[in-house]
C-alpha cells in the first residue's frame, strides 16, 4: 500500500496588515485536516516569503490579504518564485480580493480568492485538489 | 383563504429549538430570569444613580437628555487632500466629531517610499508622512471647534505632535484642543499587531504623552484603551471586557510608578469597545465595565476624584459581524449593534457602513451608517431616559455574571505576573485564537446562524459598487515627500533628530523633542528610525 503523503502548507501574511484572525483560523483548520502547517507570522515582504518557501519546500502557500495590497505584492512573489526556478508550488490568495482583481492575479498564476464567509472545508478541499506535485 | 393548522401553531410546547442557548461568551441562558437570580441585589451598591459611583447606570446624571453621544465616523483613505474632502462631506451631513484612519505605512512608522510600504499607501487609511500632510488633512477645519480621534498607536506621540503644531499654525494653543489618540500599545501585542518597539520602551512613550498632555493639552484624552481589536481578532465579549480593563490597570500602574498622582491622569483615560451581535450581552458588558473600573480605581488605586472612577467609552459596531454576501443585510446588523451601544451608555459611536466587508465605505454607505445613528437618536426614543434596561432580572444577572467572569480572568493574569508577562507567554493570543476557531466552527456546523452566509443564502451573488483607491496615490505621495525633503532645512532636521536620539537614551520626557522634530518637517519614518536606534524592535512568536 502506498504511503499517504502529508501535505505541507505555508500560511502567510504579506505586507503590513495585522488582521491575522483568518490566517490563524485557516492554519488550524488545515492542521485539523491532517496537513503540516507553518505560519510565517506577520509583516512578511515578498522576499521574506520566497526565502521561507525555499527553506521549507511546502506543497502549497496560502496568502491572507485584507489590506488591498494584493495587486502590488502577489505578482512580486510569483516573479521571485520563477526566478528561483520554483514552479510546482500551489499559491493561493484569499481575504478581501475584489472580483475585478481576480483576473489580473490569475494571470500571474494565483488561485483561490476565498473571501469572507467561505467555509473552511471549501479551502481545505481547494488545497487538496489543486496541488501541483 | 389559507387554512391554519391550529394543532401546530397554538399548542404550547415544552420542547425547545435548541438543546442549549448560549451567548457569544458561551454563557448559558436560562429560559426565564426572576428575582431569584439577583438575590442580594442592592440598588445603591450595585447600581447607584447615573453619574455616581459605581456608574453602572451611566457615566453622567442625565446622559443623552443633556447631550447626545458624539457621532464619530472613522474615515481616511488615499491622500490627505481626498480625506479632507470626506471629512467635509461628513461634517455637512451632521457628523459631530472626526476620526482619522491612517494608512498602514503611517501606522507602522514608515515613509511612503519605504520598501515595506509597497502596495499599502492610502489603501486602508490616509497616507501621512510629515506635518505638511497633516496641515492638508485639516485644512479649512477649525481644530479649536471639533474633537478629533486618531487611531494611532506605536507612533501616537508623533501624530499628536503633528496635530498640536497644525493647530498652532491655525492660531490655536494646545489647551484648546479636544480629542483622543488611541496610544494603546498593549492591545497591539494582544490583537491588532501594529507594534514597533518592545513593550517596555512603548510604555515609556505612552506615559510620556500622558505626562506631557496633563501639563500642556489638558482637554486631550491621552489614551483610548481598546477592546475593539481584541474582539475583532476573535475574542468573546467576556475576554474583550477582561483583557481591556486589565490593560487599563497596567497603564494606571505604570503612570503611578512614574510618580504621577492617579487623580491627575485617570480622568483623561478613555475606552473603546466593540458592539457585536448579541444585544443584551453587549449592553451588560458596558455596564459591567463601568462598575469594575470604578471599584478598582477607588479601592485599589486610591482615586479620590469622581472623574477618575468614571469610565467613558467610544463604541464601534463589529466589523467582523458584517457579511460580504448580501451586504445590505449589514444595515440591520449595524442598527441593532448601535442600539446596544446607546443602551449601554456610550459617549461616542461609529456605525459601520454596509459595504465594509468588501472595501472602504462609499459615500452612499457611510451616509446610511450616519443616518442610522441619527434615527436611533431622534426617532427611537431610547435616548430620552437614562439606562432604561436597569432593573431587568436578566440584565442585572448578566451584568453581574460578566463582572464575575472578568474577575476570574484578572486573577489568571495576576498569576502570570501581569499583562506584559502574559503577553510574552502568549496567554491572550492563545485565548483569542482558541475562541475565534470555536466561533468559526459553530458557524460551519450551523450551531449559529449567520443570515445569508450559512443559511438563507442567495444563489446569485449581488453586485455592490466598491470604493476603489487610485493606484497613483502612492506615486504622488512619494513625489510630494521627495519635494519636501529638498525644501526643508535638512541640517536642522538632523540636529533635532540627533537630540531626540540622545534624549531617548536617558529618561527625559520625549514629547518636546518630537514636537520640535515635527515642526521642522521631519518625517514619521525619520523620527521612528531615531527611536528604533535606541529602543530596538519587537518580534512576535508565530503561534496559531
Amino acid at each position: 500500500m502506498a504511503e499517504q503523503r502529508i501535505i505541507k502548507v505555508l500560511v502567510c501574511k504579506p505586507g503590513l496588515d495585522g488582521h491575522d484572525r483568518g490566517a490563524k483560523v485557516l492554519a488550524r483548520a488545515l492542521r485539523d485536516a491532517g496537513m503540516e502547517v507553518i505560519y510565517t507570522g506577520l509583516h512578511q515582504t515578498p522576499s521574506d516569503i520566497v526565502s521561507t518557501i525555499i527553506q521549507e519546500d511546502p506543497d502549497a502557500v496560502m496568502l491572507s490579504m485584507l489590506s488591498g495590497a494584493h495587486n502590488a505584492l502577489c505578482p512580486v512573489i510569483m516573479e521571485q518564485l520563477k526566478e528561483n526556478g520554483i514552479d510546482d508550488v500551489l499559491v493561493g490568495v484569499g481575504g478581501i480580493i475584489p472580483d475585478e482583481d481576480k483576473h489580473f492575479l490569475e494571470k500571474h498564476g494565483l488561485k483561490g480568492f476565498h473571501g469572507p464567509g467561505t467555509e473552511l472545508k471549501t479551502i481545505v478541499e481547494f488545497v487538496k485538489n489543486n496541488l501541483k506535485r | 383563504m389559507a387554512k391554519i393548522d391550529e394543532s401546530k401553531t397554538l399548542k404550547p410546547t415544552k420542547s425547545e429549538r435548541r438543546e442549549k442557548f448560549t451567548n457569544l461568551s458561551d454563557i448559558e441562558m436560562k429560559p426565564l430570569y426572576t428575582p431569584e437570580d439577583i438575590k442580594g441585589f442592592n440598588y445603591d451598591m450595585d447600581l447607584g444613580e447615573p453619574g455616581k459611583y459605581p456608574f453602572t447606570r451611566g457615566a453622567y446624571p442625565n446622559m443623552y437628555r443633556g447631550r447626545l453621544w458624539t457621532m464619530r465616523q472613522f474615515a481616511g483613505f488615499g491622500s490627505a487632500d481626498q480625506t479632507n474632502k470626506r471629512y467635509k462631506f461628513l461634517l455637512e451631513h451632521g457628523t459631530t466629531g472626526l476620526s482619522v484612519a491612517f494608512s498602514l505605512h503611517t501606522i507602522y512608522g514608515y515613509e511612503a517610499d519605504d520598501d515595506k510600504a509597497l502596495g499599502e499607501v492610502g489603501k486602508e487609511g490616509v497616507s501621512i508622512d510629515t506635518l505638511k500632510d497633516m496641515e492638508t488633512l485639516f485644512s479649512g477645519i477649525d481644530l479649536s471647534k471639533i474633537s478629533t480621534s486618531m487611531t494611532i498607536n506605536a507612533p501616537a506621540a508623533i501624530l499628536l505632535a503633528m496635530y498640536i503644531v497644525t493647530a498652532e499654525k491655525q492660531g490655536h494653543s494646545p489647551d484648546k484642543l479636544r480629542g483622543t489618540i488611541q496610544n494603546d500599545i498593549l492591545k497591539e501585542y494582544i490583537a491588532q499587531k501594529s507594534w514597533i518597539f518592545p513593550p517596555e520602551p512603548s510604555m515609556r512613550l505612552i506615559i510620556d504623552t500622558i505626562e506631557y498632555c496633563a501639563k500642556n493639552v489638558p482637554q486631550w484624552y491621552t489614551i483610548s484603551i481598546s477592546g475593539y481589536h481584541i474582539r475583532e481578532a476573535g475574542s468573546t465579549a467576556v475576554q474583550e471586557l477582561a483583557f481591556t480593563l486589565a490593560d487599563g490597570f497596567a497603564y494606571v500602574e505604570a503612570a503611578m510608578e512614574r510618580g504621577l498622582n492617579v487623580d491627575d491622569f485617570a480622568p483623561r483615560l478613555s475606552f473603546f469597545f466593540n458592539s457585536h451581535n448579541n444585544f443584551f450581552e453587549e449592553v451588560c458588558k458596558y455596564r459591567a465595565a463601568r462598575r469594575i473600573w470604578a471599584k478598582r480605581l477607588k479601592n485599589k488605586y486610591g482615586a479620590k476624584k469622581t472623574e477618575s472612577m468614571r469610565l467613558r467609552f467610544h463604541t464601534q459596531t463589529a466589523g467582523v459581524s458584517l457579511s460580504a454576501q448580501e451586504p445590505e443585510n449589514n444595515i440591520a446588523r449595524v442598527t441593532i449593534q448601535g442600539l446596544a451601544a446607546v443602551l449601554g451608555g456610550t459617549q461616542s459611536l461609529h456605525t459601520n457602513s454596509f459595504d465594509e466587508a468588501l472595501c472602504l465605505p462609499t459615500e452612499k454607505a457611510v451616509k446610511i451608517a450616519l443616518r442610522t445613528q441619527q434615527i436611533i437618536a431622534h426617532e427611537s426614543g431610547v435616548a430620552d431616559t437614562v439606562d432604561p434596561l436597569a432593573g431587568s432580572y436578566y440584565v442585572e444577572w448578566l451584568t453581574n455574571k460578566m463582572e464575575e467572569e472578568a474577575e476570574a480572568y484578572f486573577e489568571k493574569i495576576e498569576e502570570l505576573g501581569g499583562v506584559i508577562p502574559a503577553i510574552k507567554a502568549n496567554f491572550f493570543q492563545k485565548e483569542i485564537a482558541k475562541a475565534s476557531y470555536k466561533y468559526q466552527r459553530e458557524i460551519e456546523s450551523k450551531d449559529r446562524i449567520f443570515v445569508g452566509v450559512n443559511d438563507y443564502q442567495l444563489r446569485e451573488p449581488c453586485a455592490t459598487p466598491l470604493l476603489k483607491i487610485d493606484e497613483n496615490i502612492a506615486k504622488e505621495q512619494i513625489e510630494y515627500l521627495q519635494l519636501l525633503r529638498n525644501s526643508r532645512n535638512n541640517e536642522k532636521v538632523h540636529e533635532i533628530l540627533k537630540k531626540l536620539e540622545e534624549a531617548a537614551r536617558g529618561t527625559e520626557n520625549l514629547m518636546p523633542y518630537i514636537v520640535d522634530a515635527v515642526r521642522e518637517y521631519a518625517s514619521i519614518g525619520e523620527i521612528m528610525a531615531s527611536l528604533k536606534e535606541v529602543f530596538g524592535t519587537y518580534v512576535e512568536d508565530s503561534i496559531f
